[in-house]
């Protein structure tokens, strides 16, 4: 993989995801909700035909949008999520016992990522303790309190979302769409990533960057993004 | 007439200090924000990755990178900033918000809360709840007081998987305002109207009356 700044953008989704998919892959994946997610990428992996597929994601989209749409051609074999309550197309399969489910408190999903990408093989959290998030994980005393062990996820691939990157793969978010994206870019052997604009390098303040481009393998720009909201709320 | 939900809202805005920071959890707990008294000052911590959360947006300002933990469309202040999940639950594990408020399916007298999953039911998942209660300083239940079916939700022991051992402070429901301590249930304020006997005819916790 070339990672010299320059060569990191691609043209579309296709040919940034060219050569990294395989049956059986695990795929982290950025976003909240519909919020910050990598909709050209979902797309471009449903249009590939990919299969077997471990996902990481707090959410699991909704029907037609998002991971849900790689629900309905039956891709994902295993998800690893902190809620998802949106999708009944997910209800379905998994009460049939098509779909593998693992449950990660919210907070224990952003750390394992994190560790993932930071080096640090486990660590221990007070979040779940007492409950039957910690089942046969080691516990350990601390100052007189409890924690569980959690160990790090990492993944094959990390699909990203950001607002803007410049041509050495550096990265701006905007807003809440932050969210999962850079724990998630971290954790992947390799990182691809779609935002809405890309500028040449030094064109964004160095001390403005959210994440630096060493994360990122893989760069485009994509175009339209539908951006759907799930509950749109408003006091007019 | 015991409390109404806006009296129950209004009671856990009472409990706001100023220059709290402070998670909502989605539904009721939500609603707490409309009762804050205006010389408290509290910052809104949203877990997906905001601190200093605005009202909902007019109608124009709605924008789809911009939303809450239930994933409806927010706005931003003066004094908001933006982060990643990991660095948001950082700041929730590590015990630097003041309160959580959020709902509850079970409360039990030690404290323990369950409010993630029924056997049996689809499960959803637990989302933040978890990191929430294990690290916030304080943790308030708001919730009625009785479940549909009519049984007690203050319990001895709560039957349902928990969703953090001994977490719980403070619960209020249309009966009253309740702290756990020592086991028990301290009575702080009764609802508007509401006997010592219809509580412990509608909770099966041991109450203890100040």
């Amino acid at each position: 993989m070339d990672r010299k700044a320059g060569k990191k953008v691609y043209a579309d989704a296709k040919s940034a995801l060219d050569g990294l998919l395989f049956d059986g892959m695990t795929i982290l994946a950025g976003g909240f909700g519909l919020c910050g997610i990598p909709e050209h990428m979902i797309l471009a992996i449903r249009a590939s035909g990919v299969k077997g597929l471990t996902v990481v994601s707090n959410n699991c989209g909704i029907d037609d949008f998002g991971l849900g749409l790689l629900l309905q051609t039956r891709q994902i074999k295993k998800m690893i999520s902190s809620y998802v309550g949106e999708n009944k197309t997910f209800e379905q399969q998994y009460l049939k016992g098509e779909l593998e489910l693992e449950f990660n408190p919210q907070g224990t999903l952003a750390e394992r990522l994190r560790a993932g990408g930071a080096g640090i093989p486990a660590f221990f959290t007070r979040t779940g303790v007492g409950t039957i998030i910690a089942d046969g994980k080691e516990a350990r005393e601390f100052d007189g309190q409890t924690y569980v062990m959690e160990k790090a996820l990492k993944g094959d691939l990390s699909i990203v979302k950001a607002w803007k990157a410049d041509t050495a793969g550096n990265l701006v978010f905007r807003k809440t769409a932050r969210n999962f994206n850079p724990p998630v870019a971290t954790a992947g052997k390799v990182c691809v990533v779609e935002v809405e604009h890309i500028v040449e390098a030094g064109q964004i303040d160095p001390d403005h960057m959210h994440l630096p481009g060493i994360y990122v393998d893989r760069v485009f720009k994509g175009d339209a993004f539908e951006k759907r909201v799930e509950r749109v709320t408003t006091r007019d | 007439m015991p409390w109404e939900r806006d009296d129950m809202c209004r009671r856990a805005a009472g409990e706001l200090e100023d220059g709290f920071y402070v998670n909502l959890g989605i539904g009721m707990p939500t609603l707490v924000a409309n009762f804050i008294p205006e010389d408290v000052s509290v910052t809104l911590q949203s877990e997906n990755g905001m601190l200093g959360m605005g009202p909902f947006p007019l109608h124009n300002e709605v924008d789809p990178d911009l939303i809450n933990a239930g994933k409806q469309t927010i706005t931003e202040l003066q004094e908001s900033s933006y982060f990643d999940s990991a660095t948001s639950f950082a700041m929730i594990r590590g015990g630097h918000i003041d309160m959580s408020i959020l709902g509850a399916l079970q409360v039990a007298q030690n404290g323990d809360l369950a409010n993630w999953m029924i056997p049996g039911k689809m499960v959803k998942g637990m989302g933040g709840a978890m990191d929430l209660v294990a690290g916030v300083k304080r943790v308030l239940v708001l919730m009625e007081h009785v479940a549909k079916d009519g049984s007690s939700k203050m319990l001895k022991a709560c039957t349902l998987p928990l969703t953090g051992a001994g977490v719980v402070d403070t619960v209020i429901t249309e009966l009253g305002m309740f702290r756990l301590r020592d086991n028990k249930v301290h009575v702080i304020e009764l609802g508007t109207g509401v006997t010592l006997d219809e509580l412990r005819a509608k909770t099966e916790a041991d109450i203890a009356v100040q």
